[in-house]
């Protein structure tokens, strides 16, 4: 799986290609397909993103949201969630 | 062409990812009437999701100029008034004195604030108002369909300039950013741009420190963008972001030409 | 219990402001009406008013729009010339619906004219002035105590209607010394709330924005149909004027501000001469007392308007007369005040049936 990936609000782009060209992964492309606007919108095309935002912030149209993997968190390991009784350890696998 | 990826998160998306940029909240759900390619939005963008992680959308009062961003108080998800041409720093200076405690901004592009709002521009950087100015530099009238701007470059071509502009009928593109560093009651003073992702965040750095230092009395805070008219100069998105750097940043340079001691 | 003391026209005025709460005063220095300015840097600003001189007339009516869309009680003052350059910003102002005051002590003109009274700003004032089908309240002032007085009525009256107030007093108005009484005034009796003003987005509400622009025709006639109602309720409970020895009056002089304490005089003196005439004095210029005049036109031998001016207000006199009797016009300008004589001279000659334009005359 990519470790990012966007997406965009295809009925708002207007397809001025500045994503396109500040993306390093040279992941998007205009689609073929045209939205209500009449414009040819931005969309993914490989599955090489690294959600590094770079897209999202020149987009003149605020059209792209971008999602990258969680963080690995650094803390807690184990969470003690409940002490009156039984007590629960949830374990962070992807710690490991 | 490959084929597109499909817009829907997977589980395992949903599972793995998180959600790292979106539009800001402080942003309407109106879409924005700019041309394709336009920094004006990407500005206004910026200054809402500063506004934005400040914490500062009940403090903020911004005022809107005349001009192709008439009608930023459409997409500002915040209290904006429309200043008349040229007058939005008159207006924001007002709004300040009555309202001390609250962030006021206006945001004027170049035939607003360095033509027919010159004298407004000046005085209220002299007076060292407590505002933030957001100067969009295009060097073109855009909402009235391409016109020479005071800011147009010697040669350009504009619709009231059809052979290029030359000294000797309008003079030379009026250097407005360094007049304002000259004043003493400006705090700080800087040339920004929009044109790639660094850019972008060289400006949010700069609206940050913007209202931070009106957030400090510092004085008055005058940032230009360097902007682009794809429509107005008659190109895409992508050759106009590319003559900006060519021609606009030679005459134009970015960076800070002011900054607090 | 009043205050009493004896002041220029231009300081009563002034602190009549700063008694009413006002928050902001926005102005450039013009004569005759710098007083007003100068007032207010001093003791306005010792009684916590901001008062800020602009660097142009055209940046104080903006300051003043600026000051009034973030809900404060604000003003600007300028005399002629002045206030012909704030008329853009006055009509945004207008169309925006910003409540706020707007004083000009009229000098003579055109052009840059002279420094001494008059009255030729009526068409200005009540007219438009600025651009587009809107109005203003207009006061016209005709001594120092009214001077005063019409600051809270100004006051009151933009915040009631979300509209501008004119208060068109003259240059003799603002410079003259008279006994003044301020009586008490409470604004945060008098001040509504401002629920549309822009002071910072609350989460629980929507955006405020303060606007003149609607690019839609059907919207911005909607706005016009709204303003356009505003108006026709304002003229319908907002018209002041005085009536003065109207009872029996065969002719009636019309005149306000200057000219009607010129003409006051002059109908105690033809009075005395058997000339049985009385007074109109129109105290809101807009809405104007037209249904007054209409309904004693009927009975007059004549009606004489006087004004320091060529003939402007005549216009709207004759519109509400409609015929039903005689009127004249006597007028001094560029500065001249008409001395009573001269005005029951004028009287004289109509009621003798001698001609009746007095002002050609002269």
């Amino acid at each position: 799986m990519a470790k990012g990936k966007v997406t965009f609000d295809i009925e708002t782009c207007k397809g001025c290609e500045l994503c396109i060209e500040a993306c390093p992964q040279l992941s998007l492309a205009l689609s073929s397909k045209i939205n209500a606007q009449g414009y040819h919108y931005a969309v993914l095309i490989k599955d090489n993103c690294t959600g590094c935002v770079n897209c999202a912030l020149v987009c003149p149209d605020a059209v792209i949201t971008v999602y990258r993997q969680k963080k690995k968190s650094k803390t807690p390991v184990a969470r003690i969630t409940n002490v009156t009784q039984n007590i629960t350890v949830t374990i962070d696998d992807e710690r490991k | 062409m490959s084929p597109e990826i499909t817009q829907d998160l997977t589980a395992e998306e949903q599972e793995q990812l998180e959600c790292v940029y979106a539009k800001p909240e402080t942003l309407t759900e109106t879409r924005f009437h700019y041309c394709p390619g336009c920094g004006h939005s990407v500005v206004h963008r910026v200054l809402m999701e500063v506004v934005e992680e400040l914490d500062i959308q009940d403090k903020t009062i911004g005022i809107a100029p005349v001009g192709c961003s008439v009608f930023a108080y459409h997409y500002m998800n915040i209290d904006m008034q429309g200043a008349a041409h040229g007058r939005a720093s008159a207006v924001a200076t007002a709004v300040k004195r009555l309202l001390p405690d609250r962030y006021v901004f206006a945001y004027q592009g170049d035939g607003d604030l360095a033509a027919i709002g010159t004298a407004e521009t000046i005085h209220t950087c002299n007076r060292g108002e407590n505002i933030m100015i957001v100067f969009i530099n295009n060097a073109i009238y855009g909402m009235t369909g391409g016109q020479m701007a005071p800011t147009t470059l010697l040669g350009m071509k504009t619709s009231t300039s059809p052979t290029g502009r030359t000294v000797e009928t309008a003079g030379f593109p009026i250097m407005i950013t360094n007049m304002i560093a000259m004043l003493p009651g400006v705090a700080y003073v800087t040339r920004q741009s929009v044109e790639t992702p660094n850019a972008v965040r060289q400006l949010k750095k700069a609206f940050t420190k913007g209202f931070q230092y009106q957030k400090e009395h510092k004085g008055t805070c005058f940032i230009e963008v360097v902007s682009n008219c794809p429509s107005g100069w008659k190109m895409t998105p992508l050759q106009a972001n590319k003559w900006l750097v060519e021609n606009m940043f030679p005459v134009y340079p970015p960076g800070d030409i002011k900054v607090p001691a | 219990m009043g205050d009493t003391r004896l002041m220029k026209g231009n300081e009563a005025l002034a602190e009549a402001a700063i008694r009413a709460g006002c928050q902001g005063y926005f102005g450039y220095p013009i004569t005759p009406q710098s007083e007003i300015l100068e007032y207010l840097a001093d003791e306005g600003r010792k009684r916590g008013m901001i008062v800020l001189q602009a660097e142009s007339e055209v940046a104080s009516i903006n300051m003043v729009y600026g000051g009034a869309g973030a809900g404060a009680r604000v003003m600007t003052s300028s005399s002629s010339p002045g206030i012909s350059l704030m008329q853009e910003g006055i009509s945004y102002i207008a169309c925006a619906e910003l409540p706020c005051l707007i004083v000009n002590v009229n000098r003579g003109g055109p052009g840059l004219g002279t420094i001494q009274p008059s009255q030729g700003d009526y068409f200005q004032s009540v007219k438009g002035g600025g651009h587009g089908d809107y109005r203003l309240i207009v006061l016209a002032p005709s001594s120092v105590q009214e001077m005063a007085d019409f600051v809270y009525d100004a006051f009151d009256l933009a915040d009631k209607y979300r509209t501008p107030v004119l208060i068109l007093a003259d240059g003799a108005l603002g410079q003259m010394m008279e006994k003044v009484e301020f009586r008490e005034y409470i604004p945060a009796d008098h001040v509504p709330p401002k629920p549309w003003a822009t002071t910072g987005k609350l989460k629980e509400r929507a955006r405020n924005f303060v606007t003149s622009l609607h690019m839609q025709p059907e919207q911005m006639e909607e706005v016009n149909k709204h303003l356009q109602a505003k108006y026709r309720t304002i003229a319908e409970h907002e018209v002041r004027y005085e009536l003065v020895a109207a009872d029996d009056a065969e002719y009636m002089i019309v005149a306000y501000g200057l000219a009607a304490r010129v003409s006051h005089r002059a109908v105690q003196l033809a009075r005395a001469e058997g000339i049985r005439v009385g007074l109109l004095r129109p105290i809101t210029l807009w809405p104007y007392p037209s249904a007054v005049l209409q309904s004693i036109a009927s009975r007059l031998q004549g009606v004489l308007v006087v004004e320091m001016n060529a003939g402007q207000m005549v216009e709207d006199v004759r519109l509400a007369v409609e015929g039903r009797a005689p009127v004249h016009f006597y007028g001094r300008m560029g500065g001249v005040i008409p001395g009573p004589d001269e005005v029951v001279r004028a009287l004289r000659a109509i009621v003798h049936n001698e001609v009746a334009q007095a002002a050609e005359a002269h």
